[in-house]
């Protein structure tokens, strides 16, 4: 094994230690930060794909899909489900 | 009609289908396949019932004629060979000595290759060993 | 560099089992930072495959004969294009590509899912350097890439010629994105069902990887099937082979998968079924890997039995009944939020649309392990043929495309009985006056082929509807002229019209099959010089024969090329000459062949002749006659042998050249009769067409939504949200 092999084989295995290592010394302090920026985005993914569906109701009324007696219905529906998708963001508070 | 036996009904439906479906399948399957067979295993072959048939093609056997290709099969280690007399697609990597499956009835002395029905195996490309260069 | 390479791997693989320690310890433990150190594993574990792919074609690129696997795929003579694609045509190479894009996209959504699904994702990784794992330790233990020949040989193998093809570039790649896309959710859906977090968040975290993994592998099948048709002598793109199969299954589970995970997303249904699906598909996915190379079914892709096939059941083996188990024990967790509002409702429509690609699945299923199926219930090896093949999947076909036309005009939850109706309208009539029109015109012969024409019409009156209908709607709000308009409108609402332009696509595609299917006139014939058949409509005459030696400066003597002349008419008007060729490369394996014969004992490949267009492809193909030949090149062979030793390495090149000329222009002068095979398909460019239709539909559904959009939108909506709960929001 020559020395060019030898460097770029020790440099790999550098980088792949630095990469893995690096969060551990970063430590734990900010477990609980990133707990709660982890259930904040799952809320908000859900509350945009809520919004998706209100969207998607209001479109299949406009083409005429939906009566308007139905489309009242499903739109009140969805908006009560995104509201408890707002107060549950709002209970999550800030960190 | 409540809603829970509407459900129930309607399962019910479905599943009754996919049976259905699926024993048809079954059914047709066991009497439309043919069977398949090796050179040495077709002494025993009935006419005119399909069989695939696969084995090597053996050196030297591959002739054509007006509208076809007459050639011989052979076990993949042993010596008894069938003619077949074939007409239709020849795949590309046809070759004397190459590994080939068909759909073959019999017919007097011989077989006769279903029309099309003739399939080559590549020439490995996955193997472990190298061509010699 | 081997060395190199062979360490990129053998890091990877400790990399992998360190990240799957990491991921499973920070979970059990509430350790983010261990589970973050696990996570970097995957982005170290596709650094590192990245290099050794790399170093790999790398070697390739410059003909490193070293490398064992170069010095048998490749030679310094072929094209730099194919020495390239040369990487995955080998077992090794093909493995390697497989473990860089699982580990590509591994990385890719583990770095996007970064701050999302923390108790899944942990789970998550693990799965994905698992089988990071497993083909890391196959590439190290059983299939090395970087073996190194310790006399490396003058000359390569060089590459298949029946590979050299452009699909060899795109094909092996794209089947393999998809199978590796699909890992993505596997993945989180078993990492979802350990933590019993099975809402569908892990859903919307993979929803674009599901799509690009069925967008990727539904192209590389339609890849495979344009090669077989355009490239390989037998004219077909579809024989359901064994191996063409195994890569439909996964696609069409997955299908069933992409749509019903929308009625999870909004109703909170089907969680059982949902999961069924995905890790059915990735059971499939590894299952099509899996077969192509293991020899277990007889197909023309059936390459080599070899040592993988004991590692691969294991690995199949294990991620089915661990799917199984999960899905078993977490039942309770699975059970629905709510039920099938009601029977018209989309929702309904997408669980018929996922039965009857379950159903199709499992007819593909069937045959293509029938053989191993019935040896095990009658002792026998049966094989099932195309036609009981046809029988089942053509109506199911027919009843898809037919759904794919009717869910449109549903609405979500529960649609309006008189206003479906209303909405059925102009496409059913649409349908009747094709069907109408197509009856007259004669295409009543074909009933099946009929009713994918008047399906695919349905169909398409339904996207147009929609169009329409939402263009005007969006004009109604914003006034906007009509292409602005119907621009806004598809960008706004991509998933919903990326998916409608996909159905169409699927349609056109269909209709290509049933027309090129049912209406194909094929004929085989035999021609002298002079000659003439007919085929269709077209009337083909063998005016001559063409022989020319294949030759580039780099390689010498590549190949020689025999081919056919064909002018060709239709209704007495002259249409041009057309000329199919067939090309004989030498055999590599020198001994016991000779000098001349060598030529043609190696591979012949079809080159055809192709007329593609709208209407109908005019495809012809020609198989020379060189028993004529065959006296000239065995005395030629004599000549050779006698001189062999005795002549410098440049004479007996040149002689050699000087004799192949001879023989090439004694064919083009003798002109004996050819085997001619011709085809006039009608419609066979609309499966193409359908594909592009079908790709560019599903780049829409994938692109993601700007942000600024999305957020003004968003906040818009927020305020009327707020309105109902009768407080005004002071941030967004």
């Amino acid at each position: 094994m020559d020395v060019v092999t030898l460097v770029a084989i020790m440099a790999l295995l550098g980088a792949v230690a630095w990469l893995v290592v690096a969060p551990l010394r970063a430590g734990s302090a900010a477990r609980d930060e990133e707990r709660y920026e982890g259930a904040r985005a799952d809320l908000e993914a859900a509350k945009e794909a809520k919004y998706a569906e209100i969207r998607d109701a209001e479109l299949d009324h406009a083409t005429g899909k939906l009566s308007d007696a139905d489309w009242r219905a499903v739109d009140r529906q969805l908006r009560a489900e995104a509201v408890e998708i707002l107060q549950r963001l709002d209970e999550l508070g800030v960190p | 009609m409540d809603p829970s036996r509407k459900r129930k009904i309607r399962l019910g439906v479905a599943l009754s289908a996919a049976v259905l479906l699926a024993a048809a399948l079954v059914y047709t399957s066991f009497s439309a396949s043919s069977e398949a067979r090796t050179p040495s295993e077709l002494d025993t072959a009935q006419a005119g019932v399909s069989y695939q048939l696969t084995g090597k093609v053996v050196e030297g056997s591959v002739q054509r004629t007006q509208d076809g290709l007459d050639f011989e099969v052979r076990d993949r280690d042993g010596a008894q060979a069938v003619p077949i007399s074939y007409q239709g697609v020849v795949p590309d990597p046809f070759r004397e000595g190459r590994e080939v499956i068909v759909t073959v009835q019999r017919q007097g002395d011989g077989f006769m290759g279903e029309r099309d029905s003739l399939i080559t195996k590549c020439p490995s490309k996955f193997t472990t060993d190298e061509q010699p260069s | 560099m081997a060395e190199v390479g062979r360490a990129a791997l053998i890091l990877a693989l400790g990399v992998a089992v360190y990240g799957i320690g990491a991921s499973l310890y920070g979970a059990r433990s509430g350790r983010a930072d261990i589970v973050a150190s696990g996570r970097r594993a995957a982005y170290a574990l596709a650094l590192l495959s990245v290099v050794a792919f790399v170093i790999l074609e790398a070697a390739f690129l410059r003909s490193d004969l070293s490398f064992a696997v170069v010095a048998g795929h490749s030679s310094t003579t072929t094209p730099t294009f194919y020495q390239a694609t040369a990487v995955w045509s080998s077992q090794e190479g093909s493995l390697l590509l497989w473990l860089t894009l699982l580990s590509l996209w591994s990385a890719l959504v583990l770095f996007l899912t970064r701050r999302q699904l923390r108790d899944v994702a942990p789970y998550a990784t693990a799965v994905l350097l698992g089988l990071g794992a497993f083909f890391a330790g196959l590439l190290i233990f059983l299939e090395s890439p970087f073996d190194v020949l310790a006399s490396p040989p003058v000359e390569g193998a060089g590459l298949n010629p029946l590979l050299r093809s452009p699909s060899m570039m795109t094909h092996p790649p794209m089947l393999y994105s998809g199978y590796t896309l699909f890992a993505i959710p596997f993945a989180f859906a078993v990492g979802a069902l350990i933590v019993r977090r099975v809402d569908a968040e892990w859903i919307r975290a993979t929803r674009r990887f599901a799509l690009a993994a069925w967008l990727f592998l539904g192209i590389g099948v339609l890849l495979g099937a344009r090669w077989s048709y355009a490239e390989l002598g037998w004219g077909g793109y579809w024989a359901w082979d064994p191996v063409e199969n195994a890569s439909l299954m996964p696609w069409l589970i997955g299908t069933a998968f992409i749509h019903s995970i929308m009625i999870q997303e909004k109703r909170g249904m089907l969680k059982v079924w949902n999961a069924s699906l995905i890790l059915a598909t990735g059971v499939l996915c590894l299952l099509g890997t899996f077969l192509v190379r293991s020899g277990i079914l007889d197909s023309i892709h059936a390459f080599g039995a070899s040592t993988l096939g004991g590692p691969f059941l294991v690995l199949i083996g294990a991620m089915t009944l661990g799917s199984v188990a999960l899905v078993v024990s977490r039942r309770d967790t699975l059970r629905s939020e709510h039920r099938l509002d009601a029977l018209l409702s989309r929702e309904s429509i997408f669980l018929l649309n996922n039965l009857v690609l379950v159903a199709l699945c499992f007819v593909v299923f069937w045959g293509t392990f029938f053989p191993l199926i019935a040896e095990a219930v009658t002792g026998q090896r049966a094989a099932l043929g195309p036609p009981w093949f046809d029988r089942y999947t053509v109506p199911l076909a027919l009843l898809l495309v037919l759904l794919s036309g009717v869910g449109p005009l549903i609405a979500w939850r529960r649609a309006t009985a008189a206003n479906a109706r209303r909405s059925f309208a102009i496409p059913a009539a649409v349908a009747v006056l094709a069907a109408v029109a197509l009856a007259a015109a004669g295409a009543g012969s074909a009933l099946l082929a009929l009713g994918m024409f008047v399906a695919g019409a349905f169909v398409a009156g339904t996207v147009f509807q929609e169009l329409w209908r939402g263009t005007g709607a969006r004009r109604a709000m914003t006034g906007e002229a009509p292409h602005l308009a119907v621009v806004r409108l598809i960008g706004r609402n991509r998933r919903r019209y990326g998916g409608y332009l996909v159905h169409l696509g699927m349609a056109v595609l269909f209709v290509g099959v049933a027309a090129s299917s049912s209406f194909q006139d094929a004929t085989d014939v035999r021609l002298a010089p002079g000659e003439q058949a007919e085929v269709g409509e077209y009337t083909v005459r063998y005016t001559e024969p063409t022989a020319r030696l294949v030759a580039t400066r780099e390689a010498g003597l590549e190949f020689i090329e025999l081919g056919a002349r064909l002018d060709v008419w239709r209704d007495g008007e002259a249409l041009g000459a057309m000329t199919p060729t067939r090309g004989y490369y030498p055999s590599q394996d020198l001994a016991g062949l000779g000098a001349i014969g060598r030529f043609f004992e190696g591979e012949s490949v079809s080159e055809i002749a192709l007329d593609a267009g709208a209407g109908r492809d005019l495809w012809l193909a020609v198989q020379p006659d060189i028993g004529a030949l065959e006296p000239v090149i065995r005395e030629g062979d004599a000549v050779f042998a006698q001189a062999a030793g005795g002549l410098s390495p440049q004479f007996e090149a040149v002689a050699l050249a000087q004799t192949l000329r001879g023989l090439v222009d004694r064919y083009a002068s003798e002109a004996p009769p050819a085997q001619f095979r011709l085809l006039t398909s009608p419609m066979i460019t609309w499966i193409w067409v359908g594909a592009l239709v079908v790709f560019a539909g599903g780049l829409i559904c994938l692109w993601p939504a700007p942000d600024a959009a999305r957020r003004r939108a968003t906040a818009g909506l927020a305020v009327r949200v707020a309105r109902d709960l009768g407080r005004v929001r002071a941030r967004t």
